[in-house]
């Protein structure tokens, strides 16, 4: 029978030899004295994003970066984690979507780079910036790409009933009205159970920020006034059956965006990728618009995605690999290559400086990214918490029912039901909570 | 080796009388060795999770500060605290109740049509062509894996992509919208049961062929009619297969997975707990719980077993004397 499992044995053995050995130096926080060129590795899933880091690897013979493509958000973060229970395996820098980032810190993957990245924080718009600092003195990471929320409408459905791009969300209110009753088919938006990015983004432009922190204990504040006004005015349209009560991203969606069922859509800046896969027949009919406001006094927007650059605790050159995230993320070059050929809507200041040509989808509006500089600029600040995950999963749940039962006050009852099943994870798993 | 044995006792035997009552206590790890894949395979794959499964179900995660440092997170013992979590959560006794009413729904159709289409075949013996194309069609959809069936009839389910709308409004008849919170249930049952009869129909049409025709013919002899024998005489022999299709079909039903999580995403009205099992899935992979999903899983598993074997031991004699 030894002889069965020698084999066996012989395996876990090597293993267990390999996994120690890659992992001998401890990581402890002392930083290690590179001799030579250093050799750093990058998880990231934006497409060509090597060819972005070429340009860095050819100034930068001593710090050589190799990207390793991901799947995805959730896959590499699925990834990153594992590698940090098993103590060896992860990278030295990973793309971290803004969302993840108090999880990533919470299970000890992500390093604060602080002292490392030094002054960058005025060339970022606020809202970007307080997704890798979580409110704190730490830094977690360079913002990347953001998603500022911007308004997207059929201009020849607008043009047919009289109507302008809304200016205040009591014109789309009236707008989805009008269009409703001129055509009972026709939905100027949906209301999607199975999108919580984007209520959270609405509920950051309202003036929401959903988590906190307050000494040593966080805070929850989804339940609040702010967001307790949009749900009750999404509420109120689908009561009032003026939007549509689907949730995006079905086929039946697909096709209601394509045969002009659904002529608008509240989304990012990423949307017209979207768009054109989705919405094919209707290329040249879509405009874009910043965001209807609740106060046009002072215009504000929100976030539907966006992800940042940060360094694992397992690298051991976190100097270095600051030093690649800040160029990455700041230098004119590099934006520039981001936004031409990895596709991304660079977090920065200075992305409107290099985004001159329009998507394709809207190559009839030269001044797309005028707009969405507009809206990005004006990005409030909203700060996730340790268990995004939970409280996005009591979205669905609860705002499931509500948007099927089609009354408002479900609506704001969903946002209640967030809030005690958020507060009753982070105590559960013994954190404190404020207030 | 038991051409040598025989021999060497006898000597032993002659030598010395007190081995005779006891066999010399030689232990042979032959039959160990040819068993040894098979442990392993069980022990790696099959007992040593279901160990761990158990270990983590009375864990627990337990964060000091505000969990953002190093170390931060730690694991400790639980106790029973999460099965108590699980058994007291809002959403767990709806979604037993609900999968109680799905199985109300799904087995005794989903066997009744099994056992009818195999009447219905076995009654047909001597047309042979016609008979295997219905059962290689009534078959086919159990081949179909049950997130592609799922996929397939959402986009039927749907009102704007489904051409069965199409239809119905070509007719001037109102379409029913089947992902509704009134008929959500059964657009997931009707899935399940157009996947499972054909296996089902398969095993009790086996079982009819096994029957002699010979008892048939004297039935005839005695003035029964097609329906009186099916009664009669067939119903009762494959009553074997019907309790093992039923089990087969009640363990399923815990089970239930794949088409309601393929479905959701479809529609709201069915939550990310709709089912035990979802609601497994969603402590595991939503929440980063898995000690809640461990102990859920455990209390699944013990319904199943008692479920099940409770079953069996209602009906067992009952339905296995009729071999006798």
């Amino acid at each position: 029978m030894k002889t069965k499992f020698a084999p066996l044995v012989a395996a876990l053995t090597l293993f267990a030899v390999t996994a120690c050995s890659s992992s001998d130096s401890d990581s402890s926080t002392q930083q290690e004295e590179p001799t030579g060129p250093v050799a750093l590795t990058y998880w990231s899933w934006a497409p060509n994003m090597d060819k972005v880091v070429a340009a860095w690897n050819a100034k930068n013979p001593n710090i050589q970066v190799t990207v390793n493509k991901q799947d995805g958000g959730d896959p590499a973060v699925t990834k990153l984690l594992t590698a940090i229970k098993a103590g060896s395996g992860a990278p030295d820098i990973m793309q971290a979507e803004y969302q993840k980032i108090p999880t990533l810190v919470s299970s000890d993957a992500i390093v604060d780079i602080a002292a490392e990245v030094g002054s960058v924080k005025d060339k970022f718009p606020e809202g970007a910036w307080s997704g890798v600092t979580l409110g704190s003195e730490a830094v977690y990471g360079v913002p990347q790409d953001s998603g500022p929320l911007m308004f997207f409408y059929r201009s020849d459905v607008f043009d047919k009933n009289g109507l302008q791009a809304p200016k205040t969300w009591d014109d789309y209110a009236a707008a989805a009205e009008k269009i409703h009753k001129a055509n009972p088919k026709q939905y100027l938006g949906t209301f999607s159970s199975n999108d919580p990015g984007l209520f959270a983004g609405l509920a950051q432009q309202a003036g929401g920020s959903w988590w906190g922190v307050k000494g040593d204990a966080w805070s929850v504040n989804i339940n609040e006034p702010n967001t307790q006004k949009v749900a009750a005015y999404w509420g109120g349209l689908v009561e009032k059956g003026v939007i549509d009560n689907k949730p995006m991203y079905t086929p039946e969606w697909n096709a209601a965006l394509n045969d002009g069922t659904q002529v608008g859509w509240v989304s990012a800046v990423w949307a017209p990728g979207v768009l054109e896969g989705s919405a094919k027949d209707t290329k040249g009919k879509w405009k874009a618009a910043t965001m209807p406001q609740w106060d046009v006094a002072a215009p504000a927007t929100g976030n539907w995605g966006g992800s940042a650059t940060s360094v694992t605790t397992q690298s051991k050159y976190k100097k270095q690999a600051a030093q690649f995230a800040t160029w990455l993320n700041t230098d004119p070059e590099a934006l520039k290559l981001l936004a031409g050929t990895a596709n991304v809507y660079p977090a920065a200041n200075d992305a409107a400086s290099v985004l001159t040509s329009p998507p394709a989808f809207f190559s009839d509006q030269p001044d797309f990214y005028t707009i969405a500089g507009e809206a990005a600029k004006v990005t409030k600040p909203f700060t996730y918490g340790p268990n995004v995950n939970v409280a996005y999963n009591a979205f669905n749940d609860a705002f499931g029912k509500a948007a099927e039962s089609k009354k408002a006050t479900a609506f704001t009852e969903g946002l209640a039901t967030m809030q005690q099943t958020t507060v009753d994870d982070l105590k559960n798993t013994g954190f404190t909570v404020a207030g | 080796m038991s051409l040598i044995t025989p021999a060497r006792r006898t000597t032993a035997t002659a030598q010395a009388p007190a081995a005779q009552s006891r066999p010399a206590p030689r232990r042979s790890g032959t039959p160990w060795m040819f068993l040894a894949p098979a442990i392993v395979l069980f022990v790696l794959f099959l007992a040593a999770p279901i160990v761990y499964a158990g270990y983590l179900s009375l864990r627990k995660v337990q964060v000091s500060g505000l969990g953002l440092g190093a170390k931060s997170r730690t694991e400790v013992w639980a106790g029973l605290s999460n099965y108590a979590r699980s058994l007291t959560d809002p959403e767990f006794l709806p979604s037993v109740l609900r999968v109680g009413a799905y199985g109300l729904i799904v087995v005794p159709t989903m066997l009744g049509l099994a056992l009818l289409m195999a009447l219905l075949l076995d009654a047909n013996r001597t047309r042979e062509s016609i008979g295997k194309f219905a059962r290689i069609s009534i078959f086919l959809p159990y081949a179909v894996p049950a997130v592609v069936a799922s996929l397939l009839w959402g986009f039927l389910y749907l009102p704007r992509v489904s051409p069965f709308n199409d239809a119905l409004e070509a007719l001037g008849l109102p379409a029913p919208n089947l992902l509704s919170n009134d008929l959500t249930l059964w657009a997931v049952a009707n899935i399940a049961v157009w996947g499972g009869v054909g296996f089902n129909m398969i095993v009790i049409y086996t079982a009819l062929r096994a029957v002699p025709t010979s008892l048939y013919e004297s039935a005839r002899i005695d003035g029964a009619s097609e329906t009186a024998i099916a009664w009669r005489i067939k119903i009762p022999i494959v009553m074997p297969s019907l309790v093992m299709t039923f089990v087969f079909s009640l363990i399923a039903t815990l089970q239930v997975f794949a088409e309601p999580m393929t479905l959701r995403p479809l529609a709201n009205t069915i939550s990310t707990t709709w089912t035990p099992l979802m609601k497994v899935y969603r402590d595991a992979f939503t929440r980063n719980d898995i000690y809640a999903a461990a102990a859920t899983s455990v209390i699944i598993a013990l319904a199943t077993f008692i479920l099940s074997f409770g079953f069996l031991k209602l009906v067992g004699r009952r339905a296995f004397n009729q071999e006798d």
